[in-house]
């Protein structure tokens, strides 16, 4: 590993993608996540990249989408009432097959709700806050240095498979400041755009279309069977999730982000009761690592889903559960955060249970 | 022997959709030649948009990207910053980029992006029907305005031209009209120069073409175009409002 530095999360986010190649960034302010925009901004000019402060989230969105199809590196970044506004441009996207990065420091809504953490953009980001059949990529760090990381990941993942991917971080993430050690050399997949990009074809090829609308019923269909075989090839190769502590555990706790850290506390707090508490953490949420559920749905007493929200996350621990054990839910909101305590007592609950 | 007059390479061989007497295929071959005659094609990308045009990406043969309603001039920003030595220019309709799509035309121009923007100004809304467009005149009956506009009801149309005028970052604006073959070389000059300014790098251009819609204004061809000398060039007058005089 090369240099260490303490910085701040969404400054992490705005290096890692510099360092993953990234030269356009296309964004509009909105707290928690506007020190991402001041970091490209200043880099931008400095290195000779492309730094648009856009009219609106809804404009940043489709300059993004503009520069994937050139076949460049692209990202914008926003917060929850942004993101809302940018799923016109991310359906598109997905539609049209473009590669990008959509950072997502998460806010409280609905509504403007409020500046504070929270992660009540599990459903507008994983089961597609835009129109059609789609998935994005939705990976969920819960460190800076793991934002660096999967921010780079997150450039190779939508090259790779020609698609939008996100990065999902509730405010703490943005907002902290922690230690974080860069690569000297990212792993950069080289992947060649030019029989689909948009750039000028010189006369020396047919043109290219970027494009999502099929007026024809068997061609859109088609079409989208294609997306969903790609769906099926990332779910095999991209799952990401960290299990930690479940063998023999009384109890699963599951969370991702910051929670997750929490609960890593709770579980300590718990063996000093006597009560066995195993970790499931999505680092990506969609694809969700179901089977890590399927795994341990007989062997524990129950699971416990812990989420900065009104309980979005646990739909799917559910259907990954599938009735074979209880699922319990536990959430905080408008910037509330689950405290070790209280997660400590459900899990008391489920503990008690007769097995 | 000698060909005097043939298809622009700028255009593929597919057919126009586009309905009888529709002014569209003129359009279209206007810019395809300006294409041919820069030489440019290899070195331009397009952006549709969502309206009766939303495919001429079938018909244009530069590479071509489709966009969402209004959001062309973000696209061709996006697509501009990253190939800042290509000629990337957005075909919009008056429903797309006088409605939808106000605050992406304004700031692209107000950024002064180096695009050309070739927008088709047919005072109605012909993909979906018929209905009011921000250019429809005060007393068009439309199907969303069945008793005509009514400025107390509906407002009155935007001129876009004048507007787009009064911002720095617009550095040529013009509008033509293609309702006889005097106007339509006018139109065409108007077009290449529109190009020629971004190829110089000077700024944003636009040109405001005055158009028909036989099939939703309920009228022969012969007739529309009548109907859009008597009516829409009085309240949208043709001419240059700036950059006549660039040297490009």
């Amino acid at each position: 590993m090369g240099e260490k530095l303490l910085m701040k999360g969404n400054e992490v986010i705005a290096e890692a993608a510099l360092r993953a190649g990234c030269r356009h960034y296309f964004g509009y302010p909105i707290t928690p996540q506007t020190e991402v925009a001041h970091y490209m901004a200043k880099k931008m000019e400095q290195i000779g990249g492309v730094f648009v402060q856009a009219e609106s989230e809804v404009a940043a969105i489709n300059m993004v989408y503009g520069a994937a199809s050139a076949g460049v590196r692209a990202m914008t970044s926003s917060s929850s009432p942004g993101i809302s506004l940018k799923q016109e441009g991310i359906s598109y996207s997905a539609g049209a097959e473009l590669p990008m990065v959509i950072i997502d420091i998460v806010r409280c809504g609905p509504g403007l709700g409020g500046i504070l953490p929270a992660q009540c953009d599990y459903f507008q980001m994983v089961k597609g806050g835009g129109h059609g059949d789609y998935n994005l990529t939705v990976l969920a760090p819960c460190s800076v240095q793991e934002m660096y990381e999967v921010v780079v990941g997150a450039f190779n993942i939508a090259d790779r498979y020609r698609t939008p991917v996100v990065v999902m971080g509730d405010g703490y993430l943005g907002q902290m400041m922690e230690a974080v050690e860069f690569r000297d050399e990212e792993p950069i997949a080289k992947i060649d755009k030019s029989s689909w990009a948009a750039c000028g074809h010189k006369m020396e090829r047919e043109h290219n279309t970027i494009t999502s609308i099929y007026i024809e019923a068997d061609v859109l269909e088609a079409h989208n069977n294609k997306l969903q075989a790609k769906y099926r090839e990332i779910e095999k190769n991209e799952t990401r999730v960290e299990e930690f502590n479940c063998e023999g555990a009384d109890v699963i706790v599951t969370a991702y982000g910051t929670v997750a850290r929490i609960v890593k506390n709770v579980i300590k707090d718990a063996e000093k009761e006597g009560i066995k508490v195993g970790l499931i953490r999505p680092i990506t949420l969609w694809p969700f690592p179901s089977e890590s559920y399927a795994k341990y749905a007989d062997k524990v007493k129950g699971f416990l889903c812990v989420e900065m929200s009104t309980g979005q996350m646990v739909e799917d621990v559910r259907l990954a559960v599938n009735g074979r054990n209880t699922v319990d839910f536990y959430g905080r909101t408008g910037g509330n955060v689950p405290s070790q305590s209280a997660i400590l007592e459900e899990v008391r609950k489920i503990a008690a249970k007769k097995k | 022997m000698a060909i005097v007059f043939q298809k622009p390479h700028g255009l593929t061989d597919k057919a126009f959709h586009y309905c009888p007497g529709c002014t569209h295929g003129i359009i279209h071959r206007l810019v395809a030649e300006v294409l041919d005659e820069l030489g440019i094609e290899g070195d331009t990308v397009g952006v549709s948009p969502v309206g009766c045009t939303y495919n001429n990406y079938e018909y244009f043969n530069c590479d071509m990207v489709q966009a969402a309603h209004g959001r062309a001039p973000a696209v061709a920003t996006g697509l501009k910053r990253s190939l800042p030595g290509k000629t990337v220019f957005t075909y919009q309709g008056d429903g797309d980029l006088a409605a939808i799509g106000t605050a992406e035309i304004v700031h692209a121009a107000t950024r002064g992006e180096k695009i050309t923007t070739v927008f088709v100004n047919n005072a109605i809304y012909g993909m979906t029907s018929g209905q009011m467009a921000p250019t429809t005149l005060v007393g068009q009956t439309t199907t969303t305005t069945p008793f005509g506009r009514k400025p107390e009801l509906h407002g009155y149309p935007v001129r876009v031209c004048e507007l787009l005028s009064t911002l720095e970052g617009a550095v040529f604006v013009e509008r033509v009209a293609v309702n006889n073959v005097q106007n339509i070389k006018k139109a065409k000059a108007a077009i290449k120069k529109a190009f020629q300014v971004q190829q110089a790098g000077l700024g944003f251009g636009i040109v405001e073409i005055l158009s028909i819609c036989p099939t939703n204004w309920g009228m022969s061809p012969a007739k529309s175009l009548e109907w859009l000398e008597q009516n829409m060039m009085e309240h949208y007058p043709l001419g240059n409002f700036k950059g006549k005089d660039l040297e490009v």
